[in-house]
């Protein structure tokens, strides 16, 4: 009746994890009883969960990366305590068991569910305004593609409470993921939560990609799109061709673990270098799938800050290009130890080195950018240069593991983990949390505190460095990745900063947090206050509505005539646009979306264990939801003239109180 | 499969102004057909690695017969001409008509989905199904998703049917709806040629 599920499937012998359920728990009570108490269900169902908006999808998106970025960080803190502790004598206090999962949901929830999702947000906040559009082209494919997400990280972290998560790494590699020799339910959580979001992933790619050919604002042609919609066009292309990738080699797994086929096992056929090269095919375009967006968002960044036109706009549309197309040419550099051969080694190992000139075009683009620009040093700048530096290192220890006679050294060593996390946190991290300080007025309309943002940054500046760089020297001296306990006495005071610069990282989320919270208490202070909508002096479209938007984004759509044309108007005086308004038709909300979440859920949870009946309820659930919206005609609506006037006078009045301060 | 249940308002947004906009829903379902395109060709990709490892079991020569495969590819085929049929009659907005043909394209998707049901449990009784080597294990999955797009597409196509029959009956997102189906059943029809070449074709020669 409940297939493998049994009370014993509840890890009540692990103090940490009793610890961690009661203190979530804990939290989510006192969440759920907040907003009982406060009477906010009606409006969190109908103004959050059952959106279409992108502007709300992308605050819940970026809400669901920093929860996502607190579990996945917990367990790199948990990791880095470990092996301070675990030299000689001591075992440390994390199990092999244990700590095996530790490293596996570390990295797949860092990727997955906190970079992934955060990257989504930006994207659905920013492209629809930065083109001119009123939402994207799927608003309920949008909703839907959250919550896959959403459902994809829910399992992920019910793997702690019930059952076990997955000890073979991020990526399951087999022949260890298979049954033979992980026959438990954490490899399953991994497939199941990993495929469900890769679907929503894949959505969103079909969305935004429609959004940005189909929906741009008139006269915007390619060459007028601003740089961080390009980036978001070239990462949709990659999510199109790789996440398929990704959702065949995951389903192969299954059909091997679930059915006894052999498409990756030991015997029978199988072959285990299959599953390297496919889910690498997904996995190094999947990188840049993180990266582009970032590097978008420190292009808007620095020109608006440093007031200037960004530098070589058509070199970084180029650019970003090539390495679009370059990241499909160069998964075999995860695997030179493979034995492919010299050839083939070679051809990868060149490709790979070859990324590096588009991407070092970039850096040159951002630093002209900023010469002899009036550069302001806000937060997000702060984390663009500290990303310009930080990248370029990482960048470089790239190449440096792009010769495959290098690599054959430091394969799988921790200079590879001090490599990736160079480009990761520098690259991805630092630019996702730059577009958050940049664009957070456009959503909620007040600024994020300036003081506490830089503070953030330089815990996290530094804290990299004391973390990251003793791993590129322990990863010379040979100490390979995954270790869970080790005897030799050179690594142990390396071990011992890196355990400094994770606690010092850990400074910088509470900074983070301490900034979240001062901002929202002193959200209506005239200096935090955005009235006029563009209180960086920005550059494009998104700036030249109000913070919030309305629902509709644009009153009117506006005519494009260049790059930058809002920018170009205001300094030659805003001009009024002097069309009539119109109604404005809009889709209408819809609760579809949570109801094929919630069966995906089902139908995911019980295939981890083997519930058969109750994963046939899911799947006819969701098949059922979606015939039910298919045959719903009620799905838009029209906004009155009266209500778009409303909006745009009050606008009006705050640009007029704004100026009026002045 | 989800695609039906996608349709934008935003499609139609300007209809008001009596210009005529493209619909986003079929630039979108091609899209889909694309990645769907990417998932078939990883699944010939591992097909094309793991063709000759019989361990042992059965190669394509033994197993294989190329007649019931050849009525099978007949009837596919067959019935993307009867879809373009009731494409034709949706066009000139003959709703009986497409209903006829959409009905005809069922059956016709049926029994290809029957063929391949019966061929895969003789298979199975034999002992060769798919956890018996590794090339089993591709040629099942290969040929069991195009199967299970197939099924989809039934599926699609008979809530699509009752859907006509109601206050949808064809309207311009009953259109675009399909539009949408019928890409994907000629799409399957395309995959379905690669299959019988390389898979069938291939293992017999």
């Amino acid at each position: 009746m409940l297939g493998k599920l049994s009370l014993s499937a509840i890890p009540l012998d692990v103090p940490i994890l009793v610890g961690t359920f009661l203190g979530v728990a804990v939290i989510g009570l006192a969440v759920l009883g907040a907003v009982t108490y406060y009477g906010k269900w009606g409006y969190l169902w109908r103004n959050w969960l059952t959106t279409v908006d992108h502007k709300r999808l992308a605050v819940m998106y970026i809400i669901l990366a920093i929860v996502m970025l607190f579990r996945g960080f917990a367990d790199a803190i948990m990791m880095r305590t470990q092996l301070a502790l675990a030299y000689k004598g001591n075992p440390g206090y994390l199990p092999p068991h244990h700590y095996d999962q530790i490293f596996s949901a570390h990295g797949t929830i860092m990727i997955f569910f906190m970079a992934m999702a955060f990257m989504t947000g930006l994207m659905n906040l920013v492209v629809p305004l930065q083109i001119g559009a009123r939402d994207v082209a799927f608003p309920f494919l949008n909703s839907l593609s959250f919550y896959m997400t959403l459902v994809g990280a829910l399992l992920i972290n019910i793997s702690l409470f019930i059952g076990e998560f997955a000890q073979c790494g991020w990526l399951v590699y087999p022949p260890l993921s298979e049954m033979q020799f992980s026959p438990g339910v954490g490899v399953d959580y991994y497939i199941w939560a990993v495929q469900i979001s890769g679907v929503g992933t894949l959505l969103t790619g079909v969305n935004f990609f429609t959004t940005i050919v189909k929906m741009r604002a008139p006269g915007m042609g390619w060459m007028q799109m601003p740089v961080f919609t390009w980036t978001a066009f070239c990462t949709t292309v990659l999510i199109m061709v790789s996440f398929p990738v990704l959702t065949v080699t995951l389903a192969l797994l299954s059909l091997d673990r679930y059915l006894g086929m052999h498409f990756f096992t030991n015997d029978a056929g199988g072959n285990v270098m299959l599953y390297l090269s496919m889910i690498w095919t997904w996995g190094h375009p999947e990188v840049y799938i993180l990266v582009i967006p970032a590097f978008g968002v420190f292009s808007e960044v620095t020109a608006t800050f440093s007031q200037k036109p960004l530098f070589g706009y058509k070199t970084m549309v180029y650019a970003t290009c090539s390495i679009m197309v370059l990241s499909f040419v160069v998964w075999v550099h995860h695997f030179f130890t493979m034995g492919a051969g010299a050839n083939v080694n070679t051809f990868f190992g060149i490709m790979t080195m070859i990324i590096a000139v588009p991407t070092g075009v970039k850096i040159f683009n951002w630093l002209f950018t900023m010469y002899k620009g009036r550069v302001e040093f806000t937060a997000p700048m702060h984390w663009t240069l500290g990303f310009m530096i930080t990248f370029s290192i990482g960048g470089m220890t790239g190449v440096m593991m792009a010769m495959p006679a290098a690599d054959w050294i430091l394969h799988n060593s921790l200079f590879l983990i001090a490599h990736f996390h160079n480009v990761i946190i520098g690259g991805v991290y630092f630019g996702y949390i730059a577009g958050m300080g940049f664009w957070f007025p456009k959503a909620f309309g007040f600024k994020l505190n300036e003081a506490w943002g830089k503070r953030a940054f330089w815990c996290w500046f530094v804290g990299f460095y004391l973390a990251f760089i003793p791993l590129y020297v322990l990863g010379l001296e040979g100490m390979t990745r995954r270790m869970n306990h080790y005897d030799n006495p050179d690594w142990y005071p390396w071990m011992l900063v890196a355990e400094v610069g994770a606690i010092v990282i850990a400074c910088g989320i509470v900074c983070q947090l301490t900034q979240l919270y001062v901002s929202i208490r002193d959200r209506n202070l005239p200096e935090n206050l955005d009235l006029t909508g563009d209180p960086w002096n920005g550059r494009t479209l998104e700036w030249s509505i109000s913070s919030p938007p309305p629902a509709y984004n644009f009153a009117v759509i506006p005519d494009i005539h260049g790059l930058d044309t809002f920018h170009t108007e205001k300094q030659l005086g805003r001009q009024a646009h002097g069309k009539p308004l119109a109604p404005i038709h809009m889709p209408k909300n819809t609760s579809a979306g949570v109801f094929i979440g919630l069966f995906s859920f089902i139908l995911g949870f019980a295939s981890i264990w083997y519930i058969w009946w109750l994963a046939a309820i899911g799947l006819i659930g969701i098949v059922a939801t979606m015939i039910l919206r298919s045959a719903d005609r009620d799905v838009d609506y029209y906004v009155p003239v009266s209500e778009i006037e409303h909006n745009e006078e009050v606008y009006s009045r705050r640009i007029a109180a704004a100026q009026a301060a002045e | 499969m989800a695609h039906e249940a996608t349709m934008s308002p935003l499609a139609h947004a300007d209809d008001h102004h009596g210009e005529h906009h493209e619909s986003p829903n079929v630039f979108g379902f091609w899209l889909y057909l694309m990645t769907d395109c990417v998932l078939f060709g990883s699944i010939f990709a591992a097909f094309a690695v793991l063709r000759n490892q019989y361990a042992g079991g059965p190669s394509g020569k033994e197993l294989f017969d190329l007649t019931n495969v050849g009525i099978e590819t007949a009837i596919l085929l067959f019935s993307s001409i009867t879809y373009g049929f009731a494409s034709l009659n949706a066009l000139a907005k003959n709703k009986k008509m497409v209903l006829l043909w959409l009905a005809v394209t069922f059956v016709l998707g049926l029994s290809f989905v029957g063929l391949e049901l019966n061929e895969f449990s003789s298979m199975i009784a034999e002992g060769n199904g798919p956890d018996r080597s590794a090339f089993l294990s591709a040629f099942f999955t290969l040929v069991g998703t195009h199967g299970l797009h197939v099924t989809c597409g039934l599926i699609w196509m008979a809530v699509l049917m009752v859907q006509m029959m109601g206050p949808q009956d064809l309207s311009e997102r009953m259109m675009n709806k399909l539009a949408c189906l019928s890409l994907f059943w000629h799409f399957l029809d395309i995959v379905w040629i690669c299959v019988f070449s390389f898979v069938y074709l291939a293992g017999v020669m």
